[in-house]
């Protein structure tokens, strides 16, 4: 018997699978001792504490509630209560536009500092410092300067996002063969379409990798940014749910938050593989 | 001199040294070349041929002297005179005649697609690539890509051909079909082509001139040897022509001996005027910008004797 070895990796994942929801389930499925406490204390802890039921949700539970939401995912009851899909698109809808502006900036000026050793020498200490900074640091400094909660989430995704994007394009582009710009060179190939015809071709790999690095840090940010400003995005519903206790609502967002991560990355992926060219 | 379509006139290219100084290449360093013609440079590892290649070809820039083509002082790059990389230098995301297409294009900026593209399929047909239009580089072998660079140089019709050891990564059976092609196309087109090689008998077979360069540093030009050889020769049966060992030996007595005591055994050497011999040939000899002077001895098929 050879099945293929992703046939049996897929078999070993469901197995997997199966064991983890077991557990889960066998975890919570209820029946310890009810305690002994003062029936308001017991009141207030609802059915935890008078049937013996765990407060962690079982996978059935969650599943539940997840069918419901996929049922209705774009409903809109007020500022506390929207569809999960209405909650991702705000999330999306911020990284996108947050994650678009730092491409527009970082890739240009990444070619800059990629062909210019100079000017590569002399941003050189800024970009050191202002790259370690976590990107919630600059929230209130955003908030205060853009009085904006929503503009502020954007910005810190500019600035988480930007600097992979820039250091592999700048890194892309002074790395570009000696031999191919002299292909160009000799064949008397002006400064702008050089750059595009043979450096951008060459660094699109590395470009599109500190893409891939940067949509996947952003994708990180957001969550944490969102629970900061409020309102609106699947960061925000996550620390709304936990506040109206509702473990379920926040499992089945931390799978949802999961599961659109690995398409960001799998969608940036597979660009990559589109601009990589064998040797 | 009659005519000087490729004129080197004093070039010479330092470095910075350790410690401060320079180390020279080379200097005062003259070579010329008429239209049509083909010349190898043969030398040491190091002794500054590619140097010299590049500034002709504009990528580098000597740090003295000039160089004329077609009566023209160079500048920087130009489409006039193609190279073919040692490396081949093919760019991997573009295909065969992308490659090509990507230099008939940028010497012929108005052209539409087609016929850019049929400019570019007449040379892969050229170099017998029909068939393989459509393949990276990735999928060719390294014949097949020196080849596609034989391609994009030709397809721009360059004045000058610069061509930096093409064929040195190339395994003997690829490499005297290439020599073959190259022969045959030169000869076709008149091709003007400069090439450097440390394959002796791949100068004899291609080179109307073979110049040969003592080591570096400090490298000069030390002759000229006129190929001896008929125009119509065969690469397989080059060996059998009466002056081929004479000329060969001539070649191999300078790379092993002469080209490291050349410095101080000639203290004469004048590098503007470099002399010229034609090695098998009744000890003639052709004084650089002089009249032939024909010797009455006759040393046949001996070594014949280079200084003044
Ligand atoms: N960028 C450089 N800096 C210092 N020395 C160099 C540089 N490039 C080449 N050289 C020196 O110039 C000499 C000639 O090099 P090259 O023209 O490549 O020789 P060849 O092609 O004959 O083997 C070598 O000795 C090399 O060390
Ligand atoms: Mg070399």
């Amino acid at each position: 018997m050879t099945l293929s070895l992703r046939f049996r990796a897929a078999i070993v994942s469901l197995a997997l699978l199966g064991v983890f929801l077991g557990i889960w389930h066998l975890a919570t499925r209820g029946g310890g001792a009810t305690a002994n406490m003062s029936p308001e204390y017991a009141r207030l802890m609802g059915l935890t504490a008078t049937q013996g039921k765990s407060a962690m949700p079982g996978p059935l539970d969650v599943g539940a509630k997840l069918w419901e939401h996929l049922k209705r995912p774009f409903y809109d009851n007020g500022p506390n209560d929207k569809g999960l899909g209405i909650q991702l698109a705000y999330s999306i809808g911020r990284v996108g536009l947050g994650y678009l502006i730092a491409v527009i900036v970082a890739i240009p000026l990444g070619f800059m500092i990629g062909m210019s050793p100079l000017i590569s020498k002399a941003l050189d200490p800024f970009i050191q410092v202002l790259k370690p900074i976590s990107p919630l640091a600059w929230m209130p400094l955003a908030l205060y300067t853009i009085k904006d909660s929503s503009i502020s989430a954007i910005f810190v995704i500019f600035i988480c996002s930007v600097w992979p994007m820039l250091l592999n394009t700048a890194f892309g582009v002074a790395g570009v063969r000696k031999e191919w710009i002299n292909v160009a060179r000799t064949l008397e190939v002006g400064t702008v379409r050089r750059a595009f015809t043979v450096i951008l071709p060459a660094a699109a790999p590395t470009i599109l990798t500190g893409m891939r690095i940067s949509i996947g840090i952003a994708w990180l940010v957001i969550v944490a940014a969102e629970m900061l400003v409020g309102g609106t995005g699947i960061g925000y519903f996550v620390w709304n749910e936990w506040n109206n206790l509702s473990i379920t609502n926040v499992i089945i967002a931390i799978l949802l938050i999961g599961l659109v991560g690995m398409l960001l990355d799998q969608v940036l992926a597979r660009f990559t593989r589109m601009v990589t060219f064998p040797e | 001199m009659t005519d000087k379509f490729i004129s080197i006139e004093g070039i010479a290219r330092r470095y910075p040294g350790a410690g401060g100084g320079t180390t020279t290449v080379f200097e005062d360093f003259w070579l010329s070349m008429a239209r049509g013609e083909f010349g190898c440079v043969i030398g040491h590892s190091g002794c500054g041929k590619t140097t010299v290649l590049n500034i002709l070809a504009g990528l580098d820039e000597p740090s003295e002297g000039t160089v004329i083509v077609d009566g023209q002082g160079i500048e920087g790059t130009s489409l006039d005179r193609a190279v073919i990389f040692q490396s081949h230098a093919l760019l991997p995301w573009r295909t065969v005649l992308g490659n090509v297409a990507y230099a008939v294009s940028s010497k012929w900026r108005k052209w539409d697609r087609a016929r850019v593209k049929a400019h570019a399929q007449r040379f892969i047909d050229l170099v017998g690539l029909t068939g393989s239009e459509h393949k990276h580089p990735s999928e060719l072998s390294g014949g097949m890509k020196q080849r596609v660079g034989i391609a994009r140089a030709l397809s721009i019709t360059p004045k000058i051909m610069l061509m930096d050891e093409p064929f040195s990564a190339l395994d003997a059976l690829t490499r005297g079909t290439l020599q073959d092609e190259v022969r045959r196309i030169c000869l076709e087109t008149g091709q003007t082509t400069f090439m450097i090689t440390h394959d002796v008998d791949e100068a004899i077979f291609l080179a109307d001139k073979i110049f040969l360069m003592t080591n570096g540093p400090g490298a000069v030009l030390a002759e000229i040897v006129e190929n001896p050889l008929p125009k119509e020769r065969g690469r397989i049966d080059l060996h059998r022509h009466p002056y081929y060992y004479a000329l060969r030996n001539h070649i191999v007595d300078f790379l092993v001996s002469r080209s490291k005591s050349f410095a101080a055994e000639v203290t004469d050497h004048d590098p503007r005027h470099v002399p010229t011999v034609r090695p098998g040939l009744p000890d003639l000899m052709i004084a650089s910008g002089t009249e032939l002077h024909h010797q009455t001895s006759w040393p046949g098929l001996s070594r014949p004797s280079t200084s003044h």
